[in-house]
C-alpha cells in the first residue's frame, strides 16, 4: 500500500483484496494473525467455506507484507473506524474526544444498534495519534453531526461482512441468518462475531451505500442509555486526565508573567535552592517554571522563587472596553444586504436603535487544566485532554523540535472545558519542562494560572436598528457587530500555545483567520430589508477564543433583545410577533412547544402594572441551518435592589433524531443553567496589566442558591439527521431573561452580564 | 517524617512534609482518585473529603494537623460493583456530566444527610450552596440527593 499510514490492527496489503473480496481478505487477516480462521474449520464441513478459505491461502502467498506498518488506516476504510476482538467485543477509534458532553456513550449506542451489541460490549479508544482518524477539534456541536453517518455505515458495511462469513462458515444464505448479541444464527447453527472476524481486519473500504437499519426497528439509539462513565466518576475509579500517572514522573509549575505582555527583568534561582524536593528551575525567555520530586513542592517553588517583569501596560483600561473596540480599525464583511435598508429605515413611521454589550468571559473549568509529557531526544509522548489531538500534536512538535510524526498526543478526559480553555497551552508547558529535565512532567495549572492566562470568550458589541410598519411587521432590520476571531486554537502552530508566546523568539502565531465571532449574526427571520455587518477586530486585548457557542450567545442576545424591543413597539405579543416572521415550520414548532411548556399567555411586554415578575423568549436555530431551539425564562426582579431572580427556565429543542434522549437532556439543562450563569453573573475583569478575576470569589458562578428550575421538551425526528446539540441552548438564554426583566419591569437591560446595578439604572 | 491516618478504614503512614495539604497526600501518595484540585482555595468543594465524618476541605487541611483521625473518601462509600446508596442515586440520576465535581456534591451530601436525613429541597440547595457545578448538573444532583433521602433512588 503506498499509503504511509497503513495499518495498525496487522492489515494486509490492497492486493489482498483485489484478489478476492471479503472473505479472502478476511482469511488472510487471519493468517497475518496467525490464527486458524474459522472459515478453514468451516471449510470441512461446508464446500462453500472450503472455497473461500483455498482462495484465502493462494492469495495470501501473494499478499503477506514483509513489514506491517504502524498508524492509523485510511479514514476510509472500516478499520479506521472500528475492529472487532476475539471476544466478540467491538473498539471504536474515534477522533472525536469524550468531553464529559455523554458523546461516548451515544456513539456507542449507533454502533451497538448496527450490529445488534449490547452497549457494554463497545469500548471507544477517543483521541489518540497513533490509534484514531484525524477528525480536527472536538468542537461545534460536531460530534453525533459527523461522526454518527460514518460510525453507522462503518458498523453496516460490518455487519455485512459478518453476514458474508457467517453464511459461508454456516453454510447458511445470508437471508436466512440473523444477528443479536454478537452472535449470528441461521438453520440452527450459530457463530460469534468474534470468531468470523475476531482480532482480524476490516480493512475494507467503506462503501458509498451500504444498507442500515430502518429506524423503525431501533431498539437501542434513541433509547436513554446510562452514561457509561458515570459509575466510575461516581466511585472515584474513573482516571481522568489529572489522575494520570506516568513511571518516574516529575511535577512542574510555570511561574507566569504579572502582566500580558510582560518579559522577564530578574529571576534569582537561589531564592528557591534550599528547598526540598526541587529539581531545576527553568528559563526559556520569558517562559520560567519549576520542577521538583513532588507535587506540592513544585507548588511552593512556584509561589517562593523571586522573579520581577517588565510590565508594559498592554491592556485598555476596563471603562474604556467597548469604546476601544468600536474604534479600532476593522475588517468589515456584510453577510447579508438584500434590499436598501437605509431607505426603509428612514421611511418608517417606527424606528428603533439599540446597542448591545457582551463582556470577556471565562471558561472557569472546574478542574485547572493537567497535561503530561515525556519529551525525548528523538520521540516525546504527551497525555492531555485537548480537543484535537492532531493539531496539538503538530504545534508541539514545532515547539520542541521534533517531526510531529515523532510527537504522540493521547487524549485523556479531564473536567468539562466547554471550548478552548488552559488545556493546549498545559501540554506545551509540560513539554517544555520535560524537555528541559530529560523526564516525563506532570503540569497542573493552580485555579490563578487557569483564570488568568485561559483564552477568553471575546468581548462584543452590537448596534442594531430596526422599524416596524403601521401593520406591526418588521420593515427594516440593520445589525452590526464588532467582534474578534473566536478561535486561536493551536492550528498545528506553537505560536498559538502560550508557552510558545513567552520563548524568545516567540514562535510565530497561526493566522487562524476570523472564525466564529459571525455565528447566528443573521437571523433567521423572513422579513426584510435586513442588512447584516460584522467589523472584525484584528486583534483583542485578552487572548480570545471558542467559548461555547462562540460569537452565537452574544449575537442571539442582541438579535432576541432586539426583536423583542421591536415587539413591544408593535405591541405584540413576543411570540406572535416571532411566528408572524417565520416561515418554518420546525422553528415554529419549537417555539409552540416551549410555550406550552411554559404556560405562556399571549400578551405584550411589559406585563400589565409591570408586577416585578414576568417571563420572556428567544428562538435560534444553530448556525441558520442546524438544530432549533426556544427557551422561555421566568425572572422575578427586586426593584429595590435591581437584583434578578432566575426562576424558571424552558426550553424546546429540535436536533433532528435523538440517539440518547436522556444525555441529550442533561446537554440541554447544563447549557441553560451554565448560560443563565454567564448572563447574569459572569464577566472577566481586567486592569492595565492583568486579568483581576483570579478565582471564584472573583469570577462568581451561579450556585445552588441561584440556579432556576429547567425543563425541557424535546422534539424527536427520528427519519432526519443527526445534529449537534452541545452549546445551541447557550444561545437563547441571555436573551430571553433580558427580555423578562422587561416583561417584569419595563427596564431594558442591554449589557451582559445583567447586574442588579444594571437593572436598578435602567429601571 | 511518617505521619499516621485512617483513610477509608486502613492506617496508612505516608512519608510527607507535615505541612502538605492533605489533598496531595491522598492523591499523590496514597493513590486515589476521589477528592480532586479544584481551586486549592477552599471556593469549589471538588476536594471534599469527611473527616472524622465531617465534609472537610482536604486543600486546606495540612496533614500533619489531623495525626489519627479518620478520612473518608469517596472511594470510602462504595464501588462500582457496590455502590453507596448515595452514590447509586446519582447513577440513577444520571448526575454528572464531566463528573469532575462530583465527588463534593456527594461527600458534602453524604455528611448532610447523615444529620438530615429527610430535608427539603431548600435545604439540599442550602447544603450544596459551596459547591460549584460548571456543567450546570445542579437539578440532577439535587434529585439524586432527594432519592436518597427518601430512600428509594431516582429514576433519570
Amino acid at each position: 500500500m503506498s499509503d504511509p499510514q497503513v495499518t495498525r490492527r496487522q492489515l494486509l496489503a490492497g492486493a489482498g483484496m483485489a484478489a478476492g473480496g471479503l472473505v479472502v481478505g478476511f482469511a488472510l487477516g487471519r493468517v497475518l494473525n496467525g490464527a486458524a480462521p474459522p472459515a478453514t474449520v468451516a471449510g470441512a464441513a461446508t464446500p462453500a467455506a472450503s472455497a473461500a478459505a483455498t482462495g484465502s491461502a493462494t492469495a495470501a502467498a501473494t499478499a503477506i507484507p514483509a513489514v506491517v506498518a504502524t498508524g492509523t488506516p485510511p479514514a476510509s476504510q472500516i478499520d479506521a473506524w472500528l475492529s472487532i476482538g476475539r471476544d466478540g467485543g467491538v473498539t471504536v477509534y474515534s477522533g472525536k474526544v469524550e468531553l464529559g458532553t455523554g458523546i461516548e456513550t451515544a456513539l456507542s449506542q449507533v454502533v451497538a444498534e448496527e450490529l445488534d451489541l449490547a452497549v457494554g460490549r463497545v469500548a471507544m479508544i477517543m483521541g489518540d495519534t497513533t490509534e484514531t482518524p484525524n477528525q480536527g477539534y472536538t468542537a461545534g456541536s460536531l460530534t453525533l453531526q459527523s461522526t454518527v453517518p460514518i460510525l453507522r455505515n462503518a458498523a453496516a458495511a460490518t455487519r455485512q461482512i459478518l453476514m458474508g462469513l457467517a453464511s459461508s462458515y454456516l453454510g447458511v444464505p445470508a437471508a436466512q441468518l440473523t444477528l443479536k448479541d454478537g452472535v449470528v444464527t441461521g438453520g440452527g447453527k450459530q457463530v460469534g462475531y468474534g470468531q468470523l472476524v475476531g482480532g482480524g481486519g476490516l480493512y475494507q473500504e467503506i462503501p458509498a451505500h451500504v444498507p442500515v437499519k430502518d429506524y423503525h426497528t431501533y431498539t437501542v439509539v434513541g433509547t436513554p442509555v446510562p452514561r457509561v462513565d458515570i459509575p466510575g466518576k461516581m466511585t472515584g475509579t474513573f482516571t481522568y486526565m489529572q489522575d494520570v500517572k506516568v513511571a518516574g514522573m516529575l511535577h512542574g509549575r510555570v511561574v507566569r508573567p504579572a502582566g500580558v505582555g510582560a518579559t522577564l527583568k530578574t529571576i534569582d534561582p537561589t531564592s528557591v535552592g534550599s528547598l526540598p524536593g526541587l529539581v531545576k528551575v527553568v528559563r526559556l525567555g520569558n517562559f520560567v517554571g519549576v520542577v521538583a520530586q513532588e507535587e506540592w513542592q513544585a507548588i511552593q517553588a512556584a509561589q517562593t522563587l523571586q522573579v520581577t517583569w517588565n510590565l508594559v501596560h498592554a491592556l485598555p483600561a476596563e471603562a474604556d472596553l467597548y469604546k476601544d473596540l468600536t474604534s479600532e480599525k476593522t475588517v468589515d464583511k456584510v453577510e447579508v444586504n438584500d434590499g436598501d435598508v437605509d431607505a426603509a429605515l428612514k421611511a418608517a413611521a417606527k424606528t428603533l436603535s439599540a446597542t448591545y454589550t457582551w463582556p470577556y468571559q471565562a471558561h472557569a473549568s472546574i478542574g485547572p487544566s493537567c497535561a503530561i509529557a515525556d519529551v525525548g531526544k528523538k520521540a516525546a509522548t504527551v497525555w492531555s485532554s485537548t480537543q484535537g489531538v492532531y493539531p496539538l500534536r503538530d504545534a508541539l512538535a514545532g515547539l520542541i523540535g521534533l517531526p510531529p510524526d515523532g510527537v504522540r498526543v493521547i487524549y485523556v478526559e479531564g473536567a468539562g472545558c466547554y471550548g478552548h480553555n488552559g488545556f493546549d497551552d498545559v501540554a506545551a508547558d509540560a513539554a517544555l519542562l520535560s524537555q528541559a529535565v530529560g523526564k516525563p512532567v506532570r503540569v497542573q495549572w493552580m485555579r490563578g494560572d487557569e483564570f488568568i492566562w485561559e483564552p477568553k470568550g471575546p468581548a462584543m458589541q452590537h448596534q442594531l436598528r430596526g422599524a416596524v410598519s403601521a401593520s406591526g411587521a418588521v420593515a427594516a432590520w440593520d445589525f452590526q457587530s464588532w467582534t474578534p476571531t473566536h478561535s486561536t486554537r493551536p492550528s498545528g502552530m506553537p505560536g498559538n500555545l502560550l508557552a510558545g508566546q513567552l520563548i524568545v523568539p516567540p514562535a510565530p502565531p497561526a493566522k487562524n483567520g476570523f472564525v466564529g465571532g459571525d455565528r447566528n449574526a443573521p437571523v433567521n427571520y423572513t422579513f426584510s430589508p435586513r442588512r447584516v455587518t460584522i467589523h472584525w477586530l484584528p486583534s483583542s486585548p485578552l487572548r480570545p477564543s471558542a467559548l461555547r457557542s462562540l460569537g452565537g450567545a452574544a449575537n442571539t442576545f442582541a438579535n432576541e433583545s432586539f426583536m423583542d424591543e421591536l415587539a413591544a413597539a408593535a405591541g405584540a405579543d413576543p411570540i406572535a410577533f416571532r411566528l408572524r416572521h417565520l416561515h418554518d415550520a420546525r422553528a415554529a414548532a419549537v417555539i409552540q412547544a416551549v410555550a406550552k411548556l411554559a404556560g405562556w399567555q399571549s400578551r405584550p411586554s411589559p406585563a400589565p402594572g409591570k408586577p416585578g415578575q414576568g417571563r420572556g423568549i428567544a428562538f435560534t436555530r444553530y448556525e441558520n441551518t442546524l438544530a432549533y431551539v426556544a427557551t422561555v425564562a421566568e425572572v422575578a426582579v427586586d426593584t429595590s435592589t435591581g437584583a434578578i431572580r432566575l426562576l424558571h427556565v424552558y426550553v424546546a429543542h429540535d436536533c433532528g433524531q435523538v440517539v440518547n434522549p436522556d444525555g441529550l437532556r442533561n446537554q440541554i439543562e447544563g447549557n441553560a443553567i451554565q448560560s443563565a450563569s454567564r448572563a447574569v453573573k459572569e464577566q472577566v475583569t481586567f486592569n492595565r496589566d492583568q486579568v483581576t478575576s483570579v478565582d471564584w470569589a472573583t469570577y462568581p458562578i451561579l450556585t445552588f442558591l441561584e440556579v432556576p428550575q429547567v425543563d425541557v421538551v424535546l422534539l424527536d425526528h427520528p427519519d432526519q439527521p443527526v445534529w449537534g446539540a452541545g452549546e445551541i441552548a447557550t444561545e437563547p438564554t441571555a436573551a430571553a431573561i433580558a427580555n423578562a426583566v422587561f416583561d417584569a419591569t419595563g427596564a431594558r437591560v442591554r449589557s451582559v452580564p445583567l447586574t442588579a446595578d444594571r437593572v436598578k439604572a435602567a429601571l | 517524617m511518617a505521619l499516621s491516618l485512617k483513610v477509608n478504614g486502613k492506617t496508612v503512614a505516608p512519608e510527607v512534609d507535615p505541612t502538605t495539604p492533605l489533598l496531595y497526600v491522598l492523591r499523590d501518595s496514597l493513590g486515589l482518585k476521589g477528592p480532586r484540585f479544584g481551586c486549592g482555595l477552599g471556593q469549589c468543594g471538588a476536594c471534599t473529603v469527611l473527616l472524622d465524618g465531617q465534609a472537610t476541605r482536604s486543600c486546606q487541611v495540612p496533614v500533619g494537623t489531623i495525626q489519627g483521625h479518620a478520612v473518608t473518601t469517596l472511594e470510602g462509600l462504595g464501588t462500582p460493583e457496590s455502590p453507596h446508596p448515595l452514590q447509586q442515586a446519582f447513577i440513577d440520576a444520571q448526575a454528572a456530566q464531566c463528573g469532575y465535581c462530583s465527588n463534593g456534591m456527594i461527600m458534602t451530601a453524604k455528611a448532610f444527610l447523615d444529620k438530615n436525613p429527610h430535608p427539603s429541597e431548600a435545604q439540599v440547595r442550602q447544603a450544596l450552596a459551596g459547591n460549584l457545578c460548571r456543567c450546570g448538573t445542579h437539578m440532577r444532583i439535587m434529585k439524586a440527593v432527594l432519592g436518597a433521602a427518601s430512600g428509594q433512588g431516582a429514576s433519570a
